[in-house]
């Protein structure tokens, strides 16, 4: 069966999850990753959205992040401060799923400004819930399309914690939870040196080079000892991701989105 | 020395809910210069009240909101405001919103002040103004570059365990404005569905203001949780059918997603914008 690199992404994030955990979701490539675990190998994964849904299993994925389906396949519905209170600063997620325009070699974000900050050539919608999500969900896991304009040496700005700009700073700000342990782009996954904390592929998506991944990164991307070959989406995956989309499209009213 | 806030409090106690058609109330709660939270997170956002706004040209609002959303580009993009306080400024599942960064990235229609947060710190600061402190704590900011370019993001140690905790002032806007399904005849309003920062927003604000889609007899069998606000923390109950399009009211519409894609085009240059504003809202 044949796929798209967005649909490889969203396969290979969504087999990350493990049945059980409770998830923070962003819209977006998160929230179909999410949905397809859910629909998959993880019946009992919790999803959380930031606005205030717990447990919501949503038929077809909302256009934002208080879409009503949300509200209306819940267990339960609570105000947006108990949300960010008693269940992610409580400790009570285990992982959480970020992105953003910018990605470094140690899993930091940027998702607030292209340019300098006071005369931003780009102004990004900023944090949203993410600068805390990174700290307070017990791991993270990060989606997001490979290119050299996003995976940069350097970001134009911090928003979102990964494992800071030397690699140490989670330890010597006093967080223990891990931060991000899984990066899934369309061309491969990258996963934390233990050592370095530096973001290192582990696995190359079918058909994609190092060469390839090393253009489209803006450091000098390193590589694991032994570098894996990502299983690429069975059918039935697809099937069911594509069942979503198909869905997703009928009920806004829109053309398919390419994840 | 500041007002205290118990002080604040015990002074809104003592105003008498009114209601008010749309017109009226934010001709006597909305004054230019005001600090104005029109709130609702995705689900329930006053649209009605934002045109209203518009519509009687207040001019140098500060807007807090932790999701801008349509409705604070478009007031921005009218020149309403002179200040913005937010924590995440995109059009959700579509992109940008354009007259947000054009007034931040061009200045248009006039310079835009920005005070930048993250969600966490905006539901605190909104929790902490309903419960009369002065300020929130909580654990946050750790390793972001926002409290580089936000003066109010400052962190404080734990009295009892030394921790480093964020600490942001609180909010008390002048007026808050939210929308909700329904109110009873004595002005007491039940909102249902995501309810946000609602119902924090309306007890932070010196002035609430609340409209509804109807007003009926009674609420009838609800949980005796349901999320209901005394009609004696109000200021004014306004009666504004589908005064949340294109947003949505659980149990009375859904929201307009295919506006909210098309909004992208629209907004996305000045004229197209203006136009759309003389013939929708304006005329």
């Amino acid at each position: 069966m044949t796929y798209t690199a967005a649909e490889m992404m969203t396969v290979a994030a969504a087999r990350a999850l493990r049945d059980g955990d409770i998830c923070f979701v962003g819209i977006g490539l998160p929230s179909a990753a999410c949905n397809l675990a859910r629909l998959t190998h993880a019946p009992r994964i919790h999803l959380i959205y930031e606005s205030g849904t717990l447990g919501t299993r949503p038929d077809v994925l909302p256009l934002s992040i208080g879409d009503g389906e949300l509200c209306e396949t819940a267990l339960t519905t609570v105000a947006v401060p108990e949300v960010f209170r008693y269940w992610l600063q409580g400790g009570r997620i285990t992982v959480g799923f970020l992105g953003g325009a910018q990605v470094d070699r140690f899993g930091n974000l940027n998702s607030t400004v292209i340019g300098d900050y006071t005369k931003p050539k780009v102004r990004l919608p900023g944090s949203g819930g993410a600068t805390e999500i990174a700290t307070g969900c017990g791991e993270i896991f990060i989606v997001m399309r490979h290119g050299a304009r996003s995976f940069v040496k350097q970001l134009d700005f911090l928003t979102t914690l990964g494992h800071g700009r030397t690699g140490r700073e989670r330890r010597e700000l006093g967080i223990r939870t891990k931060g991000p342990v899984l990066l899934v782009s369309d061309l491969c996954i990258m996963r934390p040196d233990p050592e370095t904390s530096e973001m290192v592929v582990t696995s190359l998506h079918p058909g994609i080079t190092c060469r390839r991944v090393c253009e489209n990164t803006g450091w000098d991307a390193r590589f694991a000892q032994t570098v894996a070959e990502t299983e690429p989406p069975a059918a039935a995956e697809l099937e069911v991701l594509r069942d979503l989309h198909a869905r997703t499209a009928r009920a806004h009213g829109t053309a398919v989105a390419s994840e | 020395m500041r007002i205290s806030h118990s002080g604040a409090i015990f002074a809104q106690l003592r105003q008498i809910m009114e209601f008010l058609n749309l017109h009226d109330a934010v001709a006597r709660h909305v004054k230019d210069g005001d600090q104005v939270a029109l709130e609702g997170f995705t689900h329930l956002i006053p649209f009605a009240a934002g045109h209203e706004i518009i519509r009687q040209g207040r001019r140098n609002l500060t807007l807090i909101r932790m999701t801008p959303d349509l409705i604070y580009d478009q007031m921005i993009g009218m020149g309403t405001a002179r200040k913005l306080m937010f924590s995440w400024g995109g059009n959700p599942g579509v992109g940008s919103l354009h007259r947000l960064r054009d007034a931040v990235e061009r200045g248009w229609p006039g310079p835009l002040e920005i005070v930048e947060h993250s969600h966490a710190a905006m539901a605190h600061a909104y929790e902490a103004g309903a419960a009369g402190m002065p300020c929130a704590f909580f654990r946050g900011y750790r390793g972001s570059d926002l409290p580089r370019v936000n003066g109010d993001i400052r962190f404080v140690a734990c009295p009892f365990t030394g921790e480093s905790l964020a600490c942001v002032p609180a909010f008390r806007p002048d007026v808050a404005i939210v929308h909700a399904q329904k109110a009873d005849r004595e002005g007491n309003v039940l909102i249902e569905g995501i309810v946000g920062v609602q119902k924090e927003a309306a007890l932070a604000a010196r002035r609430a203001v609340v409209t509804v889609e109807e007003v009926v007899d009674g609420f009838g069998p609800r949980s005796s949780n349901a999320v209901i606000l005394p009609a004696w923390a109000l200021s004014a109950v306004v009666v504004a059918p589908h005064g949340a399009r294109p947003s949505y009211a659980h149990g009375y519409y859904a929201r307009d997603n295919a506006f909210y894609i098309a909004w992208d085009e629209i907004a996305r240059e000045r004229q197209t914008f203006l136009a759309w504003m003389r013939d929708h809202v304006l005329r």
